[in-house]
């Protein structure tokens, strides 16, 4: 048998190869730019009542994790009990940023299922989640004490990913 | 499927004279309108990732196309609104990724399939075209064969 009789076969392989990468990659995990920089500036109003202003300069000094959610998202009541869970460790505290949602519902929301912030901001417009290049909620940010992005979860945070990955890096930020 | 093609080529037809002149601060209403189009349909909708902004409605696509109508408004060319989009977005949302490292191989990668295609094409034909001049009798067969026909030749002409 000839060399080049095995041509065919290899190259058949490796798009197999690539095929099966491919499969595996999830098109819409799309690596956000804003790691390794400042967090945008916001300052919005609170869900509480009454509310009041929460500033992003609030947090400084902290390492905290920008959770975007909404009543409306599917997403987010999965994850919803995972962040209750992990709010009771008091790893780090999450500010939540509600996306495009009517604060009422929020409200609502947070009343029955429990409330894992320690403060969650309205964005109504949608204007601060651009900012921060939202695309799906539910997102979740990790800010360092210098107000930097080191990660951003596209999808609900799972025990598995809590464990894996964002805890130790809270914790690593933490030691920073 | 046609108008995938159609945009790029109606795009590229239209694309010096025209922003030429819109380089002065947009004014009047059907001109920012076709602007934002125009910029809108260069940039990918991150919900439904085939569509363009201009083509899609999902929510974020609306109020990306509001956010890039105000920065119009305000004054700011089409390079410093796409900046904005890659900086919040990443490469992602533009439909013709700039010529970087991490792209070189979605740019180069076609040319390459080419010549690597056209190179076996080459020497295939090569290699055929010295089999077909190779003659098909080896020296003995041929030998034999003209020893036949010469012995054919002197009996014909005896």
């Amino acid at each position: 048998m000839k060399a080049r009789y095995l041509i065919p076969l290899a190259i058949f392989i490796a798009m197999l190869v690539f095929l099966g990468v491919g499969l595996k990659l999830d098109p819409r995990e799309v690596p956000s730019p804003l790691i390794g920089k400042p967090a945008p500036a916001f300052r919005l109003q609170t869900l509480d009542t009454p509310p009041r202003a929460l500033s992003s300069a609030e947090m400084r000094g902290q390492v905290w994790l920008l959770n975007v959610w909404a009543s409306w998202c599917s997403g987010c009541r999965e994850e919803h009990p995972v962040l209750v869970e992990l709010s009771k460790t008091r790893a780090v505290p999450i500010y939540g940023l509600d996306y495009k949602d009517q604060p009422d519902d929020a409200r609502r929301l947070l009343s029955s299922f429990g409330n894992p912030y320690v403060a969650s901001v309205s964005d109504l417009d949608g204007r601060t989640g651009i900012e921060f290049g939202v695309y799906g909620v539910p997102e979740t940010f990790v800010i360092d004490k210098a107000g930097i992005i080191r990660y951003k979860q596209i999808g609900p945070i799972t025990p598995d990913v809590w464990r894996d990955t964002i805890l130790p890096l809270v914790k690593k930020l933490n030691a920073a | 499927m046609l108008h995938k093609f159609l945009i790029p080529l109606l795009l590229a037809a239209t694309l010096s004279p025209a922003f030429a002149k819109e380089a002065a601060p947009a004014s009047t209403d059907p001109v920012a309108e076709a602007r934002l189009m125009t910029l809108a349909s260069e940039l990918r909708c991150l919900v439904c990732q085939n569509q363009t902004i201009a083509d899609s409605n999902a929510d974020l696509a609306v109020d990306l196309r509001n956010e890039i109508r105000e920065k119009i408004e305000s004054g700011m060319s089409d390079a410093e609104i796409k900046d904005f989009m890659v900086a919040r977005y990443g490469d992602f949302v533009l439909y013709r990724p700039p010529l970087k490292n991490t792209t070189l191989f979605l740019w180069v990668g076609p040319f390459l399939l080419l010549a690597v295609g056209g190179g076996i094409l080459y020497f295939t034909l090569k290699q055929r075209r010295q089999r077909a001049a190779e003659p098909e009798l080896s020296r003995d067969e041929q030998a034999l064969a003209e020893s036949l026909l010469q012995t054919d030749q002197t009996k014909e002409t005896t």
